[in-house]
């Protein structure tokens, strides 16, 4: 066995040695502009995208003329949902999503939601000015707006009706298992509603989203349906007739592909469109300009082929080793809990709160060992995970979390190791953590003032 | 983050890890920090009569540049008197474990541990004292 053990697999993924083997020819040999229709070497490089794209489109059930390649699923989930915005402006304004997306979404839809506010914020300006006959600045528009009484001002409400610009934005909160509450999705779709975007499989907590569901409901209201598969894609069954999904994100480096390549699947029937975020020579059916990443998209595809053909076996061989961790930790160790519904749950994920103990140091204890933690300490800034905090998860919890991500070249071996060292580090840092005393002095330690800073 | 030599010393070699009697006079107990926020650090002095730390021991919960923090000002503050003890700053303790702008927190709850500790301890001593001087009225027969 290999140290250091990499447990991290959500994170990103080794690529395949079939993968890179792959991607070989497309650097020095094979090295033509996919765009280049007059020579042989842009048509070796076409045709080998095109394999790729029809690797990647059996992989979800789709058709490769729906098939966007992009530079990874942030660019792909910023394309689907500005994209949906700004195309299907006049049919209305509205996003559902929820609390414990992936930041590439939440804060996609947080800018939207700024510039419809700032260009109201103009609008409202705009009617002051008119209704002053003087300048105003925006210092004064709190004031003003309340003196004037915008809020029944008609002329100005129209004005707003007439917005085109950003979105309204729904966060839906998640069931205590992390799992989405449908009859919530169904009551917070309005006629304004364009689109409900909601993961397939979390990246922190592993669960997996009830999508054929989700689906179909959006397809009944007659709302598109994006969903960021990234997590979900080659670990477990997904197809886009399936989960009715109208637009999916899939990045390659989270299916043991290279990192810097993904992809956005965009429904052809019934057709979605959707405006492009980068303009140029029009490759991507005009969706997505910008010269192909041919070596990558080969690496992409063959990345799909692979996980297509044993993503069965595979999700049982790891599901089995998760499994395993789980089994050494909890019999090993007192007052531990699972982070989200175990059941509905990606087969390499366990996130697990060691109660009394903090995350990054049971990550210092364990440093042969790659995993990552929902603790503060581990980010910039000094909150607990919020994917965690939305599970409605105590912030002591959160901060005693870790993830663990088990993939492709994971062994029981590696396992039976994590287990045995987790083990020994969780029991050293109960033994200098004053918590775990007072808790086991009978202290209930919620009633306690502490000191915050 | 990479952590620097000697917040990894001080992390797996941790010194005076334990817990002493809170109950004993000359023991002052400081907890500072919040589980929410991550970081709770209990210090406890053992304090002699004429003022000179004689023992201290810590339990952290918290990350490892806190657990290092607070093993080094448990080395820090044995054989100083309680004064040289207070002026222990955040910034020395940061500078000697090179901690990161993000870590600074953790130094400062190390500074409010010993600081918490001492008050404890004269406050104990306060209450003492106080007990020592109303005690023999409280046993001056009541009026019939
Ligand atoms: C759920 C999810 N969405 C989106 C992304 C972003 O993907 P990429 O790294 O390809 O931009 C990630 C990976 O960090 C992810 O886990």
């Amino acid at each position: 066995m290999k140290l250091p053990i990499f447990m991290d697999y959500h994170s990103t993924t080794p690529m395949d040695p079939r993968v890179l083997e792959a991607m070989k020819p497309y650097f020095v040999e094979e090295f033509g502009n996919a765009a280049s229709r007059n020579h042989k070497f842009g048509w070796t490089a076409e045709a080998a995208v095109e394999k790729a794209r029809k690797q990647l489109a059996a992989l979800i059930g789709a058709s490769e003329k729906e098939i966007v390649f992009t530079s990874g699923a942030t660019e792909s989930n910023n394309l689907a949902i500005k994209g949906v915005v700004e195309f299907y402006k006049d049919k209305g304004d509205h996003i559902i999503t929820m609390t414990t997306e992936h930041k590439a979404v939440l804060d996609t839809c947080k800018r939207l939601e700024r510039q419809r506010l700032d260009r109201i914020d103009e609008l409202k300006l705009q009617r002051l000015m008119e209704l002053t006959g003087r300048d105003v600045t925006p210092d004064e528009l709190a004031t003003l707006e309340i003196k004037h009484g915008l809020e029944n001002d008609a002329l100005l409400k129209r004005w707003i009706d007439k917005v085109r610009v950003g979105a309204r934005v729904t966060y839906l909160s998640p069931k205590k298992d992390g799992l989405i509450d449908l009859d919530a999705l169904r009551a917070a779709i309005t006629d304004k509603t364009v689109l409900v975007s909601v993961m397939l499989a979390n990246n922190e907590i592993g669960v997996v989203q009830p999508v054929a569901e989700i689906g179909a409901i959006c397809r009944e209201k007659g709302v598109l349906f994006h969903t960021d598969a990234v997590q979900g894609v080659g670990k477990i069954p997904f197809d886009v007739e399936t989960a009715k999904a109208d637009l999916v994100s899939i990045t390659a480096h989270k299916m043991y592909g290279p990192k810097g390549v993904g992809a956005l699947y965009v429904r052809r029937k019934p057709r979605v469109r959707i405006a492009a975020l980068i303009d140029g020579g029009g490759h991507e059916r005009g969706m997505r300009s910008g010269t192909l990443n041919v070596a990558g998209i080969v690496g992409f595809g063959a990345a799909a082929e692979i996980a297509r053909a044993e993503l069965g076996a595979e999700g049982q061989r790891i599901s089995g080793l998760r499994d395993r961790l789980w089994a050494g930790l909890s019999k090993n160790l007192d007052l531990l809990t699972v982070n989200g519904s175990l059941e509905h749950r990606l087969p390499g994920n366990l996130n697990v709160s060691f109660a009394y103990v903090e995350g990054e140091a049971v990550m210092m204890a364990i440093k042969d060992v790659a995993v990552s933690s929902g603790s503060a300490c581990t980010s910039a800034s000094l909150e607990p995970s919020y994917v965690l905090r939305a599970l409605g998860v105590d912030e002591d919890m959160a901060h005693s979390s870790i993830r663990f991500g088990l993939g492709r070249f994971s062994t029981a071996e590696e396992v039976d190791f994590v287990i045995d060292l987790v083990t020994r580090a969780v029991k050293k840092l109960r033994d200098m953590s004053p918590l775990y005393e007072m808790a086991k002095e009978g202290i209930d330690l919620k009633s306690i003032a502490w000191t915050a800073h | 983050m990479a952590y620097s030599e000697k917040v990894i010393e001080h992390y797996e070699n941790s010194r005076n890890v334990g817990t002493l009697d809170k109950e004993d006079p000359n023991v002052g107990t400081g907890l500072v920090g919040a589980p929410a926020c991550g970081d709770l650090m209990r210090l406890q002095l053992k304090i002699s009569d004429d003022g000179i730390v004689q023992d201290a021991k810590f339990k952290t919960y918290g990350c490892g540049s806190a657990i290092a923090s607070s093993s080094l000002v448990s080395e820090w503050v044995k054989g100083k008197s309680v004064d040289e003890a207070q002026t222990i700053t955040n910034k020395e303790i940061a500078r000697e474990l090179s901690l990161p702008p993000v870590k600074i927190h953790c130094s400062v709850l190390a500074e409010d541990a010993i600081k918490a500790a001492i008050k404890d301890f004269q406050e104990k001593r306060a209450k003492r004292q106080a007990q020592a001087v109303v005690a023999p009225k409280a046993e001056t027969p009541a009026q019939p």
